[in-house]
């Protein structure tokens, strides 16, 4: 893996895998289970208000 | 990326999504409101309440609920009971014509009292129906759902291409760059890129639940052909049950078979869910996973013996855990409030890409009129990301 690919790839792949375990996490129990499906979902959702939101107005 | 492979994969983001942009965009804005069904219908005055009573109240003979419900429609024939995880205070009724008739009357009956509460609004009103019926079928029944099965595939298509063209255009940029060009079109270009890839996998699985969940009547038809045919080998040439037995008795029944599990629903003989001889019982497990399992006891509608219990087959369980994926009801309120967050994202993502398309259109026009140079001669690489 070199260092090309990785910046293209790294934050896609890095996203894609918090929405997995935000997704599977929330189905396995309930209490803490779903605050980590929080958080990890939560960030890809962050990620793309704010680039977005900062994309949007500059 | 050769020039042609590029081309190809763009032919086909273009459409892939143009066929399905439309009904995506329908099925994000009506899904929208179905993420809160509880909370509107608590807003509307729709949803249903138990009073309160002491917890540990024992459970009313589930006979004399069903009678209580029975006697406000003397004529009809019961088609479901069942019961929420989190409500075990009240029994909801379905009551028909006929085992499949589609114009039920929902009744809730207190499980401790065996008194009607409510008969709830029809699928939850006028509004929250049509919602329910542009996002699940576009009133089209069997083939509706089909149908919007389809463009969930071409939605599929669309988001792997766009994932195959993410290279190309990103290469040279860091993530979440918004460049700001000449025109608005390339903003709008990077943004599509930007809340495509972030909504990527999510988008996916939703879009991948959603198809599967339009075959779930094409599959309970084939699981009646083959699995509660086989069952009903004995039955051949058997007259439908004059009279049904206990249903108290029948859950009881089920409640020993299955220990540990509590009743999710029973399906009424002749339902899809059931065969013309038997209660289909299906029994939930009460952790969060396992109450997404059932696990279905047959109990002979007329004699109330248990003739067979088995585990779902893997297409029916492969259904039941793809709905709480694409219903986003089993996180809790942010999870809700991610899910529309989500929704509305794919909606800029949709919308972006659409604008983008006309755009191009355009583009190329004002491109011919004014520059006399053949397409060919520039960079393939620039061709096509102005053309997309």
């Amino acid at each position: 893996m070199n260092g090309a690919f990785l910046k293209l790839w790294g934050m896609p792949i890095l996203l894609g895998l918090l929405t997995t375990i935000g997704l599977v996490s929330a189905l396995l129990g309930d209490g803490i289970w779903d605050i980590v499906s929080a958080f990890a979902l939560g960030v890809p959702v962050l990620a793309g208000l704010w680039y977005g939101l900062r994309g949007w107005r500059s | 990326m050769s020039s042609h492979s590029l081309r190809l994969w763009s032919w086909i983001h273009k459409w892939s999504s143009l066929v399905c942009t439309v009904f995506m965009l329908l099925l994000c804005l009506t899904g929208l409101p179905l993420i809160y069904h509880h909370e509107i219908g608590h807003l509307l005055g729709n949803d249903v309440e138990a009073p309160a009573m002491a917890p540990g109240t024992p459970r009313a003979n589930i006979d004399k609920v069903i009678a209580a419900g029975r006697a406000l429609y003397p004529d009809k024939i019961v088609m479901y009971i069942s019961q929420e995880l989190d409500e075990p205070a009240i029994w909801n009724l379905t009551l028909g014509d006929h085992p499949t008739d589609e114009h039920y009357k929902p009744i809730a009956v207190d499980a401790r009292t065996a008194q009607v509460i409510t008969e709830p609004a029809f699928e939850g009103g006028a509004f929250m129906s049509t919602m329910f019926s542009l996002h699940v079928d576009l009133f089209a029944g069997l083939y509706g759902k089909l149908f919007l099965g389809l463009m969930g595939l071409l939605l599929l298509v669309a988001i792997v291409s766009g994932v195959v063209l993410y290279a190309p255009f990103m290469r040279k940029l860091d993530f979440g760059t918004v460049r700001h060009g000449r025109t608005q079109r390339l903003k709008w270009l990077d943004l599509h890129n930007l809340l495509g890839i972030v909504t990527l996998v999510w988008a996916l699985v939703v879009g991948a639940t959603g198809m599967v969940n339009t075959w779930a009547d094409v599959l309970l038809k084939y699981w009646q052909a083959t699995e509660i045919a086989a069952m009903l080998e004995p039955y051949k040439g058997a007259p439908p049950p004059t009279h049904l037995a206990s249903m108290d008795a029948a859950i009881e029944l089920a409640e020993r078979a299955a220990p540990g599990m509590q009743v999710g629903f029973v399906a009424y003989p002749g339902t899809p869910f059931a065969s013309p001889h038997h209660y289909g019982v299906y029994m939930r497990g009460n952790a969060a996973f396992s109450s997404r399992l059932y696990k279905p006891v047959l109990i002979d509608a007329q004699t109330g013996v248990i003739t067979d219990q088995r585990a779902l087959p893997w297409y029916l369980t492969g259904l039941l855990i793809s709905q709480p994926l694409h219903f986003g009801d089993y996180g809790g309120g942010w999870m809700k409030f991610l899910w529309a967050l989500l929704d509305l994202a794919t909606i800029v993502v949709l919308g972006s890409g659409l604008y983008l398309w006309i755009k191009r259109g355009r583009a190329a026009q004002a491109a011919r009129s004014t520059r006399p140079a053949p397409e060919s001669a520039q960079p393939a690489l620039a061709r096509t990301g102005e053309g997309r």
